[in-house]
């Protein structure tokens, strides 16, 4: 019901805006779900689909393992940490777009640099929460695992685990926005497939139809794909 | 020496040698010099168009468009934020949109923002902005969230009125997460317009970069993105202090 009232009030925006910037800029939003669906039955569309998924997929998977391998590394040494906090911080904040000439340089056309584009986007974000869930773990935990004589793998299983887990799923929430972010990007120049692919090649030769209908795509698989996250999330915090 | 100290030493050192190292490969061509060029070639570069006033146009007009858009988004994003607090329906509405906003390109409006906003630097702004004002939106939802309510009921049982009661209670318990949304709408801001620069427009800084790689002027386009680097981490390390005191403070009283 809620859902239907948010789509309802995005669709009306949309038919506004449309009304007021005309068909050089967005197409409306029927227009749109008719070229979408035209789309979606179309073979080479689920090709650049696959391609765009396959990257994502790679940079998802190494973004996640080294990014909570690296943020539980650097927060279970303290001085480690210090030492690199404000350095990500700082990476962070880098426009990584404007990295793209040396990534191509190094990477050439083509998946890997897609891959790479995704990873220097999503890593950091993972690295961050992770160290930061480490980092404010309640001294009394580490305390009682100590009292209770727990090994050190035990301990990592039964009390850091657990209290660390709700801030990593929700710095993989965040990180799987931005790899995703980054594929696309990385996409849109390193490459001649994929869903990044079809958005510049639209904005290149003015298919505004093709550009609006993946965009719109893109959004509802992100939405889609961020709420499964986020209701694992609010579980997660709520300790169920 | 204190503990900080040796962070700092660390850090400092740990930077200085990953320099180094890059530019012992590039000396040594282990790295091929058409794609990297060694670092202390790029600060001469950097050097060079800073001298010549060669940056001085794109530095300005880059800079002002990041400025503008942060001011907007920090302002919309309080007010949108604070707004949203106090309609809980609306927000559990728009919560899951709010959330994966940043799997979205947002510079695929751009065309859009042209044909609203006309040419120039405002579809740029509009870029930045709309990057921008969602992290501080949730950094003010969370921030009032957190306000404990032994604060609330405190402002209550001094019969302050509702000014009072957001100007002297609420805000200041909020401040550690209003900070951090300035800190993001800032970085936001930044990779926005900068990004947006690279992509679309024909000025500023990012668009240099990218018209230097065009023309293979590898120093012209190190040169810059060395700018555009140590830029993100000057504003970035000058947040981080302003943090860092507003904590401590915060923890003395």
């Amino acid at each position: 019901m809620r859902g239907a009232v948010v789509i309802a009030v995005l669709l009306a925006v949309w038919q506004g805006i449309y009304a007021y910037a005309g068909d050089a800029a967005v197409s409306s939003p029927l227009v749109t779900l008719r070229y979408a669906a035209d789309l979606l039955g179309s073979a080479a569309f689920w090709g650049h689909v696959g391609a765009t998924l396959l990257a994502f997929a790679y940079a998802l998977v190494i973004s996640a393992f080294l990014g909570v391998a690296m943020g539980l590394w650097l927060g279970l040494r303290r001085f480690a940490g210090d030492v690199a906090e404000p350095v990500l911080a700082a990476l962070y904040t880098i426009p990584k777009v404007t990295l793209y000439p040396v990534m191509l340089l190094v990477f050439g056309l083509g998946l890997s640099a897609k891959v790479a584009f995704g990873v220097i986007h999503g890593l950091i974000p993972v690295v961050l929460f992770t160290l930061g869930a480490v980092k404010h773990l309640p001294p009394v935990f580490v305390r009682s695992a100590r009292a209770l004589r727990l090994s050190g793998r035990q301990s990592a299983m039964f009390v850091l685990a657990p209290a660390v887990t709700p801030e990593i799923v929700s710095g993989l929430r965040l990180g799987f926005a931005v790899t995703l972010l980054g594929v696309l990007i990385g996409e849109m120049f390193a490459s001649q497939r994929g869903l990044g692919f079809l958005i510049i090649n639209g904005i290149n030769a003015h298919n505004v139809r093709l550009t609006t209908a993946v965009t719109m795509l893109v959004i509802l698989f992100a939405v889609a794909a961020n709420a499964a996250l986020l209701a694992l999330d609010r579980r997660m915090h709520h300790g169920v | 020496m204190t503990r900080g100290g040796k962070v700092l030493a660390t850090r400092v050192g740990l930077i200085a040698g990953s320099v180094a190292l890059l530019e012992a490969a590039c000396r040594l061509h282990l790295i091929n010099p058409l794609t990297l060029i060694p670092p202390s070639e790029m600060v001469v570069a950097l050097a060079g168009m800073l001298a010549d006033g060669e940056l001085t146009g794109d530095i300005m007009q880059t800079f002002a468009s990041i400025g503008v858009a942060f001011v907007t988004a920090v302002a919309a994003g309080f007010v949108l934020g604070a707004g949203l607090h106090r309609l809980p329906v609306v927000r559990r509405a728009i919560d899951p949109l709010l959330a994966s906003w940043y799997a979205v390109p947002v510079f695929v409006f751009y065309p859009l923002l042209v044909a609203v906003l006309g040419l120039g630097n405002l579809p740029l702004i509009a870029i930045g902005v709309l990057a921008a004002v969602p992290a501080m939106m949730l950094s003010t939802l969370v921030g009032l969230d957190r306000v404990p309510r032994v604060l609330r009921k405190a402002a209550r049982m001094h019969r302050l009125g509702p000014v009072a009661t957001v100007w002297l209670v609420v805000l200041p318990a909020a401040l550690p997460n209003l900070f951090n949304g300035l800190k993001l709408a800032l970085a936001y801001a930044f990779i926005g317009v900068i990004a947006g620069e690279f992509i679309l427009s024909t000025g500023g800084l990012g668009h240099g970069i990218a018209y230097a790689y065009e023309a293979f002027d590898n120093d012209a386009m190190y040169g810059r993105m060395l700018f555009v680097l140590l830029a993100a981490v000057v504003a970035n390390g000058v947040l981080y202090t302003l943090e860092v005191r507003l904590n401590r403070r915060r923890g003395r009283a």
